[in-house]
């Protein structure tokens, strides 16, 4: 069991987390912008989450926290 | 549950100004979580060049002092000398360590002085622009070099790490690179090698950093690690070019 | 023990500046300076400070600038061609506002020039030589005791302002060899660090030392803070000498080397009946205009001569504090050479009788 969270006013869209999810349930949400103007990013199924971290270590910006 | 992750308490609150995907945000995080790890924060003094990356003194969480272009080694020098006692590191990219300020690092690892120099190679100038840089490849394009790195005209591209390994006073020099989770984890275990052989005052540490740049080598940021994979690192292999078998 | 010693002006400036409690050398060898470097090399290990000949000039005043970040006192010396590579970290310097010393043993210039004794650097010296608004406080001592004395204060005024000051040396003081006594113990002026990058140490806040501020109303600001910084010390230590102008006709201005020619002068003339006084700058920046107004104001003046080791440049400064209310003469020497006395006192005897333009 594992679950991460964003902080995603920091998140810049660049896509890096989403390449390395070994699960790919990383997504920029489409739907909407973060104050920086960015699609920030988002999880599409906390439950599949595996605690990996490999997003959070990619992550130029410090947006992920990971938790297991 | 348990955190894993977590930002670390080593860089400061302020969102970084970088540009999407670019692995300076990477490399500072590995340097602040080291400083945190190792317990040596407050004791710590880090020198910001010139470059994207000037104002990351007001990043890193420690002491920091912002340096002329070029002139971080002999900052750190200063620093160390006055306090030999406390972490010097100074942060460099490739113009401001290869390019205006080669003599500074070459004579800082020929004295054998006792700082961790962080250089961060993306084959290019980012903040003035995109022009080239010492360590740009054959045949990349940048906005001085623009049909193409040609050794004819503009020489060859520089291997730090090889050339600083053969001063004695060097003991330990590693290139690393930030594509991807293995080597990131290696990354920041060079990071904490050069800081524990600071810590022995065993002589001068560099850790080459292969970065990316998505902005000037006109790429998006994920294709930009794929470019660093096949492109940087057959001119830049990473490895230990120093201190293999330093005990520290 | 209160010592009297003949020595050389470049090894008193090295022992003045260990006994004001420096003790971070860094330097690079250029003539007619090294010995300050020499006597260090040797000093310093005795005193266990630091002592670093640096790859070049550049590097050792970025090596300064490091030490005087991290809260300590620190020296680099060099002559005129070494000064300009140092300007780029000079005026790093002054916008961090760290407080640094830093001696120029001037040469002839310009270009690789000549290496004996020239005055040619005032413009750098006084008027940037870096870029951007800034200002160093210039000392300009006259004899190897003033040398010595200057270089201790020079350590407490650079910390009090937070500001680099330049001992403005010419190259005859750095070489030539004259009794000084030196004290028991110094006055060492224990200025507030606590913005010192010294590791946190449990600090609230990190320190941070940098001279850019990218915000154009920031630096606007940051650039007036600086210049309330040099009215005060203006106003506080501008140093001259004045004398014999209480009944004076012609006065020299002059400094460093040329004014104890001029004093010589002073006693040739009064032989021939004409009184002569001298304003001595000793501080080049803060230049002592109001002195020197003071003195162009008084009726029995009737005309400056001002004598330098160049084509000219002080003399501009003394211009703008007359203000035009009397002509100012010149006479310069370059190359290395110096003015003798007989020439400047035909110039004065001319002067006097009227026959100069």
């Amino acid at each position: 069991m594992a679950n991460v969270t964003f902080r995603q006013d920091r998140c810049k869209g660049c896509g890096l987390c989403v390449s390395v999810c070994p699960k790919k349930i990383l997504q920029n949400d489409m739907t909407r912008l973060n104050s920086k103007g960015y699609h920030p990013i988002c999880c599409t199924d906390q439950a599949s989450c595996i605690g990996c971290a490999f997003c959070a270590t990619q992550c130029p910006d410090s947006v992920i926290t990971v938790e297991k | 549950m348990a955190i894993v992750f977590e930002p670390t308490k080593g860089l400061t609150d302020k969102p970084f100004h970088y540009c999407p995907g670019c692995t300076h945000g990477i490399i500072h995080r590995i340097i602040a979580e080291v400083m945190c790890e190792m317990g040596i924060l407050e004791d710590t003094i880090g020198v910001s060049p010139v470059g994207c990356t000037y104002n990351n003194y007001e990043y890193f969480a420690c002491d920091m002092v912002q340096a002329a272009h070029g002139r971080a080694p002999a900052v750190a020098t200063g620093i160390k000398r006055v306090h030999p006692d406390k972490m010097v590191f100074a942060y460099q990219g490739d113009g401001d360590l290869a390019s205006i300020g080669a003599a500074e690092i070459l004579h800082a690892a020929a004295r054998g002085e006792k700082i961790s120099v962080f250089f961060v190679n993306n084959a290019v100038y980012g903040m003035t622009g995109g022009q080239m840089a010492p360590t740009t490849l054959l045949g990349q394009v940048t906005t001085t070099s623009p049909f193409g790195r040609d050794a004819a005209m503009q020489g060859y591209p520089m291997n730090v790490s090889e050339l600083l390994s053969q001063l004695p006073g060097a003991v330990y020099i590693e290139r690393v690179a930030v594509n991807n989770f293995k080597n990131i984890q290696t990354a920041k275990r060079a990071v904490a090698k050069s800081f524990r052989a600071q810590q022995k005052g065993l002589g001068f540490t560099m850790v080459e950093f292969l970065s990316t740049c998505p902005t000037n080598w006109g790429k998006e940021p994920v294709e930009s690690l794929r470019w660093l994979e096949t492109a940087m690192m057959p001119q830049y292999p990473l490895g230990i070019y120093k201190g293999k078998d330093l005990e520290v | 023990m209160a010592k009297r010693v003949l020595m050389k002006g470049n090894e008193v400036i090295a022992e003045a500046a260990v006994r004001a409690g420096c003790r971070h050398y860094f330097g690079y060898p250029i003539t007619p300076q090294t010995e300050v470097m020499h006597y260090m090399a040797k000093r310093m290990v005795e005193v266990g400070g630091t002592f670093v000949q640096a790859e070049s000039e550049v590097a050792a005043i970025n090596m300064v600038y490091g030490a005087a970040a991290a809260g300590a006192r620190a020296l680099t010396s060099s002559s005129s061609p070494g000064i300009s590579l140092k300007q780029e970290g000079i005026s790093y310097i002054a916008g961090a506002e760290l407080p640094a010393v830093v001696v120029n043993i001037v040469r002839a210039g310009p270009g690789l020039g000549g290496i004996q004794t020239s005055q040619g650097d005032y413009f750098q010296a006084t008027k940037g030589g870096g870029h951007g608004d800034y200002r160093n406080i210039v000392v300009a001592p006259a004899s190897i005791q003033e040398l010595y004395e200057i270089t201790v204060e020079s350590f407490n005024l650079a910390d009090k302002y937070r500001m680099l000051v330049m001992i403005f040396g010419d190259g005859t003081l750095g070489q030539m060899m004259e009794p000084v006594k030196f004290k028991d113990t110094e006055t060492i002026i224990q200025a507030d660090k606590s913005w010192a990058t010294t590791g946190r140490g449990g600090r609230a806040e990190h320190n941070i030392v940098t001279s850019i501020y990218i915000d154009p109303d920031t630096l606007e600001k940051k650039n007036y803070e600086l210049q309330d910084k040099y009215a005060l010390v203006a106003k506080n230590e501008t140093r001259f000498e004045t004398i014999n102008v209480q009944d004076a006709e012609i006065v020299f201005t002059a400094f460093g080397t040329c004014s104890r020619i001029c004093r010589n002068v002073i006693r040739q003339a009064a032989e021939l009946g004409i009184r002569v006084g001298m304003v001595r700058p000793i501080t080049l920046w803060p230049f002592p205009s109001e002195e020197i107004a003071r003195v162009a104001s008084l009726d029995h003046v009737k005309a400056f001569l001002d004598i330098e080791l160049n084509a000219g440049q002080m003399v501009e400064d003394v211009r703008l504090a007359v203000n035009g209310k009397k002509p100012v003469y010149f006479h310069g020497r370059m190359g290395g050479n110096m003015p003798t006395q007989k020439e400047i006192l035909d110039q004065l005897v001319a002067i006097h009788k009227g026959e100069v333009r």
